[in-house]
C-alpha cells in the first residue's frame, strides 16, 4: 500500500543514519532491520483489524514518525520537575528530555549493584547484556508500536541490578517533553534487567511539559531473573494533545514475582500494552491499571498474559473512570500454551461511567491449549450507586462530596495494590484531586 | 407553646403509578418519641423516605413542617444538617469509605453549617470512640469501610453509632428492630434511650410491639392503607400484638 512506501523511507532513511554513525552492533543492526520489515508490512493498524477495532489511529497518520532530535540545552525549567506527581518520592531519578537522557537533571548516587544510565550509554558501556537482552521481552507480532521502537530508538534508560541486591528506594524514570509547541515524536527504550533474587521498585513515567503534540512511541523491556521480585509503576501523565503508545514487556524467570502497575492518566489518545512472559515455573504477575480519561480522550489498555509453564498465577485488575465524551479500552488476552498445567489467571475489568456519553469498549480473549487451569474474567460496566449516595447525603454530605468519596474508592481499590507507600501515596493525592474537578461537573 | 419539632399535614406521596400516602397527619413535640406501626405495606417505610428526601417519590399534596421550615424544599443532605437523622432499614455498604473519615465529613458539615469549628482527626477520634463503647460496638469498625462485611446487627448498631454521633434534633428509626437478636435489640434501645432529651424526638417504625419495651413512645400511631387510623399510647401498641392489625384495618375500611 502507498502508505508503507511512505513509511518505508521515513524508516530506512532513519536506519541508514544510525548505521553512518557506526556505532551499533550488527546484532542490533540486524534487530532493527527485522523490527523495521515487520512495522513497514504491517503499517498503521487500521481499525478493520482486531486488535484495534476500538482505537482509531487515523490521526496518526498526519504525524511525523521522525524522532525528535536532540534537545537544546535549558529547553526546559528544573523547576518542572519539581511539580510532578512523584517528585518528593526519595530514590534515583533518570531524567529524559524528548527520550534522551539529561544528566543535569537527573541525580544518580552510585550504589554497589546497581547500574543505572543512559541506554546510549549502556550500548558500548555494557554491550554484552545489551547483546544478551536488548529485544527478549518485546514480542514485535502482538505491539506493531515496539517493533517501531526498535527501529528508530536513540536513547532511553538501562538498569541492571545484581543478583541478589536488594535495592531499598525506588528508581525513577521521567520522560518529559519539551515546552516548546511543536509537533514531536519520541522513542524512549528502556531495558531493565534484574537478576535472580533481586529486588527492586521502579516507576516510569511521561509528562508532556507544555502543550506539544506529537507521539511518545516507549517501549520498556523488563528481564526478571529466578525468584526477584520487582514492583513496576507506569504513569501516562501526557498533556492533552499527545498520542501516547507504550509498552511495557515483562520476561519472568522461575518464581520470579512482578507487579506492574498502569495509570493512565494523560494524553488525548493512550494505548499501554503489557506483554507478560511467565516464562520460568511457579511465577507471579499482578497487571494492575486505572485509566481515568475525560472530555474527548481515549485510554486504551491492551494486556497479554502468557502462560509458557506450569504453575503461574496472574492476576489483572483493571479499573476505568470515564467522564466527558471519553472512551476507554480494555483487551485482556490470556494464552495458556500446552504444558501449561495449574496456571491460575484471573482477570477483572470494572467500569464506572460518569457520562452519558462516555464510552468503554472490554474484550477478554481467552487461549487455552492446556487441559489442567484455572481461568476466570469478569467485567462490570456501571454508575455511581444511587443508594450510596442517598445515603451518604443522608447523612449529611453534599452530592459532589459523596460523588467524590465513591469515585476515588473506586480508583483506590487498584491504587491499594501499589506495595511501596510512598508511591501509592502521591499517585493517591493527584488522582484524587484530578477525580475532584469531574466530580463537581456532574453536580446537577 | 412549643413549637413542634415536624408537623405533617395531608401528606399524599407515592411513586409514578401508585399513591401510597393518602393524607398524614402527624405532629411531634420536642421530647416525645413516637411509634409508627402497621402492616406490611401500609407506607411506614415511605413516609420515612419522603421525609429523609430520597429520589423516586413524588409528594402530591400536604406539607411538612420541620423546626420551622418547610422541609420537602430541602436537599437530602441540608435536612441532615438540619439535624434529621434516618436510621436505614437496610443500611448501604460503601466498599472503600472508610467509616472514620465518612462519619467525620458528616460530622463536620454539620458543625460548618452551625458555623461552628471543624474537628481535627485526632478530636475527632476520640470523640467518637466513646460513642462506640456506647453501642458496644468494636472499635476496629471505624478502620473498615461504611458497614462492608457488616453482620445485619453490626449495620443496624452502626446506624444508631452514627446517630450518637451526629446527635440530630428528629431521629426516624426505619424497622431498625429488625433482623435484631434480643440481646442486639437491648443493645440499640438503650442506645437510643440515652439519647433522649427534652429538645429532640424519636419517631419508631416497628412491626413489632419488642422494640417498644425498651423505647417506650408517648405516642404510637398505627398506618393503614397509607393514613393514620388509630392513635393511643403505649397500651395501644400491646393490643396491637395481641389482636393484631386485622380489627384496626377493618374498621378503617368500613369507616
Amino acid at each position: 500500500m502507498a502508505h508503507s512506501d511512505e513509511m518505508d523511507q521515513v524508516v530506512s532513511s532513519l536506519l541508514d543514519r544510525a548505521v553512518v554513525d557506526g556505532v551499533e552492533s550488527k546484532r542490533l543492526q540486524a534487530m532493527r532491520e527485522t523490527a523495521r520489515a515487520h512495522f513497514v508490512e504491517r503499517g498503521i493498524p487500521p481499525i478493520e483489524e482486531e486488535d484495534w477495532r476500538f482505537t482509531n489511529l487515523g490521526a496518526l497518520r498526519e504525524l511525523s514518525l521522525h524522532p525528535a532530535g536532540h534537545p537544546q540545552a535549558g529547553s526546559i525549567s528544573p523547576n518542572v520537575l519539581q511539580r510532578l506527581p512523584l517528585s518528593t518520592i526519595p530514590g534515583n531519578r533518570l531524567v529524559f528530555l524528548n527520550g534522551y537522557f539529561i544528566r543535569r537533571l537527573s541525580s544518580i548516587v552510585e550504589e554497589d549493584g546497581v547500574q543505572a544510565l543512559s541506554l546510549a550509554e549502556a550500548l558500548s558501556k555494557h554491550s554484552a547484556l545489551c547483546e544478551r537482552y536488548l529485544g527478549h521481552a518485546v514480542q514485535s507480532h502482538e505491539t506493531p508500536f515496539a517493533a517501531l521502537n526498535t527501529a528508530l530508538f536513540k536513547d532511553g534508560a538501562f538498569l541492571h541490578i545484581s543478583a541478589g541486591k536488594t535495592v531499598r528506594e525506588p528508581l525513577h524514570l521521567v520522560f518529559l517533553s519539551t515546552e516548546e509547541d511543536t509537533e514531536q515524536t519520541h522513542y524512549p527504550r528502556n531495558l531493565i534487567v534484574v537478576e535472580g533474587g533481586a529486588h527492586v521498585t521502579l516507576t516510569e513515567s511521561y509528562h508532556g511539559a507544555g502543550a506539544s503534540s506529537g507521539l511518545t512511541c516507549s517501549a520498556t523491556e523488563l528481564i526478571v531473573g529466578e525468584g526477584a521480585r520487582v514492583e513496576h509503576v507506569k504513569v501516562q501523565d501526557e498533556n492533552e494533545s499527545r498520542f501516547h503508545l507504550g509498552a511495557v514487556a515483562v520476561q519472568m524467570a522461575r518464581e520470579s514475582q512482578v507487579r506492574v502497575h498502569s495509570l493512565a492518566l494523560g494524553a488525548k489518545l493512550s494505548r499501554t500494552t503489557i506483554y507478560a512472559g511467565l516464562v520460568g515455573q511457579g511465577v507471579e504477575c499482578l497487571l494492575n491499571g486505572l485509566y481515568i480519561p475525560r472530555n474527548s480522550q481515549l485510554a486504551d489498555h491492551f494486556t497479554i498474559v502468557d502462560n509458557a509453564a506450569p504453575h503461574g498465577i496472574s492476576h489483572e485488575y483493571f479499573n476505568g473512570i470515564l467522564a466527558g465524551q471519553s472512551r476507554g479500552v480494555f483487551h485482556g488476552r490470556i494464552i495458556v500454551r500446552p504444558g501449561a498445567q495449574k496456571t491460575d489467571a484471573k482477570q477483572t475489568n470494572k467500569n464506572l461511567l460518569l457520562s452519558d456519553t462516555a464510552t468503554i469498549d472490554t474484550k477478554p480473549q481467552l487461549e487455552i491449549y492446556a487441559d489442567d487451569v484455572k481461568c476466570t474474567h469478569g467485567t462490570t460496566v456501571g454508575q455511581l450507586n444511587p443508594e450510596s449516595l442517598f445515603y451518604m447525603r443522608a447523612r449529611g454530605l453534599p452530592l459532589e462530596m459523596a460523588r467524590h468519596l465513591l469515585i476515588v474508592a473506586f480508583a483506590e481499590e487498584i491504587l491499594n495494590r501499589i506495595r511501596n507507600e510512598d508511591i501509592r501515596g502521591a499517585l493517591s493525592e493527584v488522582i484524587s484531586k484530578r477525580l475532584g474537578s469531574d466530580a463537581e461537573v456532574r453536580y446537577d | 407553646m412549643t413549637e413542634p419539632i415536624l408537623k405533617i399535614r395531608g401528606l399524599k406521596a407515592g411513586v409514578v403509578d401508585r399513591s401510597i400516602l393518602n393524607g398524614i397527619d402527624l405532629t411531634i413535640f420536642p421530647g416525645e418519641t413516637h411509634a409508627l406501626m402497621g402492616p406490611n405495606g401500609s407506607g411506614k417505610s415511605t413516609l420515612a423516605a419522603v421525609l429523609a428526601g430520597r429520589e423516586g417519590y413524588e409528594v402530591t399534596d400536604g406539607e411538612v413542617w420541620y423546626a420551622g421550615k418547610n422541609l420537602l424544599e430541602l436537599d437530602p443532605e441540608d435536612r441532615a444538617k438540619e439535624g434529621l437523622f434516618l436510621a436505614f432499614q437496610y443500611p448501604v455498604e460503601i466498599p472503600g469509605v472508610n467509616s472514620t473519615y465518612f462519619l467525620k465529613a458528616a460530622y463536620n458539615e454539620l458543625r460548618k453549617y452551625r458555623g461552628e469549628p471543624e474537628l481535627d482527626a485526632a478530636d475527632f477520634l476520640n470523640f467518637v470512640k466513646a460513642r462506640v463503647k456506647l453501642l458496644e460496638l468494636d472499635e476496629s469498625l471505624l478502620r473498615r469501610p461504611v458497614n462492608e462485611g457488616f453482620s445485619g446487627g453490626e449495620k443496624k448498631r452502626n446506624e444508631i453509632f452514627q446517630m450518637a454521633v451526629l446527635e440530630p434534633k428528629l431521629a426516624i428509626l426505619d424497622e431498625t428492630d429488625s433482623g435484631l437478636d434480643i440481646d442486639a435489640l437491648k443493645i440499640v434501645a438503650n442506645g437510643v434511650c440515652k439519647l433522649r432529651n427534652a429538645h429532640n424526638a424519636q419517631l419508631v417504625i416497628t412491626h413489632y410491639q419488642r422494640l417498644l419495651n425498651y423505647i417506650v413512645p408517648d405516642r404510637v400511631h398505627v398506618l393503614s392503607e397509607g393514613r393514620i387510623v388509630q392513635s393511643g399510647d403505649k397500651e395501644l401498641a400491646m393490643e396491637l400484638e395481641e389482636r393484631g392489625y386485622d380489627w384496626l384495618t377493618k374498621e378503617a375500611a368500613t369507616a
